[in-house]
């Protein structure tokens, strides 16, 4: 992948970094911090949507700020603000340090820090080939609502183009010495398709499959994905689905397409191995997890199957990054190796606390405004060296469902009990597929549901997803994380009604 | 160098514009949050925000640009600048027209903005301190968060609109836990936490821990339940922030009828429920005139300064309005109702308090909240989710035992449709979608009938 030239930030990359940064340590230090970190972070980010190819919104915005995080008697303080003088990065460590105090009595443990190294000052850039900023108004615009006419052309009633483009640009220093800058840039084109019988009023709707890519506009014009390839075969498929008939509910054999599975990996997999979720520090807001620490090793979280790997290392991964916010190293790690599961996800401050060694590297703060806290990394299904592509997985099917696109999607606090729609479902009757079904969901539990795979697609299945918009924490903080998947098949899935609610 | 400050800034935003038509928004404000887990502090944090959004228009096209952070004159400039090169290169907007030509400017424009006591929470701490201690005496933990939030908000339009809000909000959360593992859960809601007591909550939380005492099974079904506030702010957030006109018109929402027609004017709720919005309410104040920064279905960027009055979206039980935008307004031949960022959901003068509505159940589960809400089903607005952190088994009048969670499958339209009974309407937060409407006051609904499609032993 190559990266003509790095994507500039004026007004940022022209910042007094050192001087700032020092100017916090500094007085966080005169304070009484045992620990200082301080994060310069401006976010870019471009929303547009243009409905019938006319455009209804747009804004560009840009936020740029710093957060100052302390540990002063073993208690978390932290101040963030928008004055980017030395003395106001000074006085906002004196805030955080004066807030660690007066919550002092409410600390129990002292926090603990894993010891982890301290590169060298780095740089670390996601890559790209067009930066989606530089792109003029005019052309970006034409190219959606050139999109919204593929399907209104090839008969969906309504179109609606969505784009989203984000670069996230940081400057980490730390009291140990940590001097990290970086900056990545991901972006998340939708397209809806509308079908409305005015007879009736009854409608239907489809989405695009196109996942979101850290990637640049080459992206929207070929590289990574075929829009328009999509877009010209949508019309019909939504046309097919509003026509659709309707099943009776019970157990089906499911093969789940990867633009559909990766949301059920990053839900039943992916939140159920936060360490901090596993001890209790999100019982309240995201959740729990029916995992417990002392599972590693022992769970038998699915069939032998089911390999899953953390990382935050795939190009073009939405979570992957050069380091994470304590300023630990981005790496990759297994968590369920042949169905047993074997790691979790943490980061400096879960990992001491619990009292492990090292830190996997998941801290991530939204914004300057947000505290760091753990955060999924890219956790992705492994395919089957030689396995079989998505039709010889069809093919083994006598009577079941093609699950195409993620839609609707709920879980329990404890990951546990979940209901998922699709985009599509396609019956499958002795290994064909003979035309789409509607108003379904697949339901089920985590464990139930994993030990029920039978068998992975092959490399030649795999596609690298993710989801842009996870909320967490307290206040609530999106994330983006990357999850790649092969097709796969499932025996014998419970299949419900969404429109009786029969379960069958 | 000094940066201007909001006033100042606007005007000088504004006499840089060069387009037909300008406006420049800025938001300032400081948020602060505590949180804990198992008894511990896991957070505590003190948030500034500064923001300054400028739309342009130039021949129908609109730019918007949003900085976010201390800006000097140069920025101002520069975002202005921003905002009229990308409205230049814009397609015609299909909702453009004149900004609405402004009323008398907010009396307290002139005035500096007012930063929250520093101390808003610290307060709490000792409360928290002597809470986490009780607990501990009990065989308990305590988990919760505190956020508070101040924001002022000025809007100055090249038609002359100088208008600002004063607003601050704040919420606390608590969840409690003994070893028999199921988890509690109550909340407030305060403007500056003088009125919340911990120990208050705690009461509510140790009458629930008895409750837990005795454990029920029950299988998954439709059963009587009471819906309490909080959730029925998670189901009525969803119906108003998907209830835009013009989608409605399009024939894409539940609010469509066939033809390109709405449903207003159809019997929506079984019994006579008002839905509506008032900036003014008591304790829910919100801004009395309308801000976008972008354009969205349900705002126009056009319609900057739009005085928002009150406005009933249900009356007694029928769909009376949709949130509209002068644009479709005007295409649709409706009365002009506004998006406003409040929401109250009342019954008839009289409804009863909680533990009334308990009173009058001969055998039906109470809930605490619901969790993880998503959208199943577009055309019925079906919505499935989990019930969280207490449903509790009522037999003739009082709580019996406690139940294990359920997932529920269900359309907040339906779910009116069947309720039989509306308690006294009490300001909450959804615990889920509160962001959706910040400001809400939502009473306790008995529906006969809620689809609770499946058991889950999750807490």
């Amino acid at each position: 992948m190559t990266t003509p030239a790095p994507a500039v930030e004026p007004g940022f990359d022209t910042l007094p970094v050192d001087d700032l940064a020092d100017a916090a340590l500094r007085q966080a230090h005169r304070a009484g911090a045992t620990y200082a970190d301080v994060r310069l972070r401006r976010v870019r980010a471009l929303r547009e949507r243009v409905r019938d190819g006319r455009p209804e919104s747009s804004q560009e915005s840009v936020e740029t700020g710093v957060g100052v995080r302390v540990l002063v008697d073993g208690t978390w303080g932290f101040a963030a603000g928008v004055e980017l003088s030395p003395r106001g990065v000074g006085a906002l460590a004196a805030r955080a340090c004066a807030l660690a105090r007066t919550v002092r009595p409410l600390r129990g443990e002292p926090v603990r820090l894993t010891a982890e190294p301290v590169p060298a000052p780095v740089d670390w850039q996601s890559p790209f080939e067009v930066d989606p900023f530089e792109v003029p108004t005019a052309e970006r615009t034409a190219l959606l609502a050139g999109w919204c006419g593929l399907l209104r052309d090839g008969g969906a009633h309504l179109a609606e183009a969505y784009l989203q483009v984000f670069r996230e640009s940081t400057v980490y220093h730390d009291s140990e010495g940590r001097r990290i800058r970086q900056r990545r840039t991901w972006l998340h084109p939708m397209v809806f398709g509308f079908r409305i019988d005015a007879g009736d009023g009854t409608f239907e709707a489809m989405r695009t499959l196109g996942p979101p890519a850290a990637r640049g506009w080459e992206y929207l014009t070929g590289t990574g994905w075929d829009w328009a390839g999509e877009l010209a075969r949508m019309p019909e498929l939504l046309a097919e689905k509003a026509a659709a008939p309707r099943i009776e509910p019970g157990r089906y054999d499911l093969v789940i397409d990867p633009t559909n599975l990766w949301l059920t990996i990053h839900e039943t997999v992916g939140h159920a191995t936060e360490l901090d979720r596993m001890r209790g520090r999100e019982a309240a807001f995201a959740g729990s997890s029916f995992v417990r620490p002392q599972d590693v090793g022992v769970l038998r979280y699915g069939s032998p199957q089911m390999t899953v790997v953390a990382d935050r290392t795939t190009p073009h991964a939405l979570a992957t990054v050069g380091y994470d916010d304590d300023g630990v190293a981005a790496g990759s790690w297994p968590l369920v190796t042949e169905g047993l599961l074997v790691g979790v996800q943490h980061d400096r401050q879960t990992a001491g606390a619990a009292g492990l060694d090292r830190s996997t590297g998941c801290a991530y703060a939204e914004s300057y405004r947000h505290l760091p806290v753990p955060r999924m990394p890219n956790v992705s299904l492994c395919p089957a060296p030689d396995g079989p592509d998505t039709d010889e997985l069809i093919g083994r099917v006598r009577d079941g469902l093609y699950v195409v696109g993620d839609n609707s999607f709920s879980i329990d606090m404890a990951r546990v009990n979940f209901q998922f729609t699709a985009q599509r479902f396609h019956r499958i009757r002795n290994g064909r597929l003979v035309g789409q079904v509607r108003d379904i969901a697949y339901t089920g539990t985590t464990l139930d549901f994993w030990r029920s795979l039978e068998a992975v697609g092959g490399p030649q299945t795999w596609l690298l997803s993710g989801a842009g918009q996870c909320g967490k924490a307290q206040p609530l903080q999106i994330a983006a994380a990357g999850h790649g998947c092969p097709s796969a098949l499932f025996r014998a899935v419970p299949v419900t009604d969404t429109r009786t609610g029969a379960t069958g | 160098m000094n940066t201007p400050g909001p006033q100042e800034t606007i005007e000088l935003a504004l006499t840089a514009a060069r387009g037909d038509a300008t406006v420049v928004i800025v938001e300032s404000g400081v948020d602060r949050y505590l949180r804990w887990a198992d008894s511990t502090l896991v957070a505590a944090g003190d948030a500034d925000e500064y923001r300054l959004s400028v739309v342009s228009v130039v021949g129908g096209r609109v730019g918007a640009v949003s900085v976010s952070g201390r800006v000097g004159r140069a920025e101002i400039v520069d975002a202005v600048d921003g905002a009229e090169a990308v409205a230049r290169q814009a397609p015609p907007a299909p909702d453009a027209r004149p900004l609405p030509e402004p009323g008398a400017a907010s009396p307290c424009w002139d005035d500096p903005v007012r930063p929250p006591a520093p101390g808003v929470l610290a307060g709490l701490v000792e409360q928290l301190s002597t809470g986490f201690a009780r607990a501990a005496r009990h065989g308990q933990v305590l988990h919760g968060y505190a956020e508070h939030g101040s924001r002022t908000t000025f809007l100055g339009t090249s038609a002359g609109a100088r208008l600002r809000h004063d607003g601050s909000a704040g919420h606390l959360e608590l969840t409690a836990r003994d070893g028999r593992g199921a988890p509690v859960w109550t909340s407030a809601v305060t403007d500056d936490f003088t009125d919340v007591s911990v120990a208050g909550l705690q009461d509510d939380l140790d009458r629930r821990l008895r409750w837990e005492r005795r454990r029920v099974d029950l299988p998954p079904g439709r059963y009587e339940c009471l819906v309490p506030p909080s959730a029925v702010a998670d189901m009525m957030n969803y119906a108003y922030t998907t209830a835009g006109a013009a989608a409605a018109a399009q024939g894409r929402t539940a609010y469509s009828r066939a033809g390109g027609r709405t449903r207003i004017g159809e019997t929506i709720a079984g019994i006579p429920l008002t839905l509506r919005s008032d900036p003014t309410a008591e304790g829910l104040r919100c801004a009395p005139f309308l801000v976008a920064t972008a354009s969205s279905g349900a705002r126009s960027v056009f319609d900057n300064g739009l005085a928002l009055g009150p406005t009933r979206w249900w009356e007694q039980g029928r769909l009376r309005s949709l949130v509209h935008t002068r644009h479709s307004a005007e295409e649709l031949g409706m009365p002009l109702t506004p998006l406003v960022e409040n929401l109250i959901l009342e019954g008839p003068p009289g409804g009863g308090a909680e533990a009334d509505l308990v009173a009058r159940t001969r055998r039906g589960l109470l809930l605490t909240s619901l969790w993880y809400i998503r959208e199943v089903d577009l055309a019925t607005m079906a919505l499935t989710g989990v019930t969280r952190d207490g449903v509790y088994l009522v037999e003739d009048g009082e709580v019996v035992g406690a139940v294990h969670n359920f997932r529920f499958n269900d359309s907040p339209l339906a779910m009116v449709m069947r309720a039989t009974e509306v308690g006294r309407t009490v300001p909450t937060r959804a615990r889920d979608w509160g962001d959706a409407v910040a400001h809400v006051a939502m009473p306790m609904l008995r529906v006969p009938d809620f689809p609770l499609t499946a058991a889950t032993g999750a807490v």
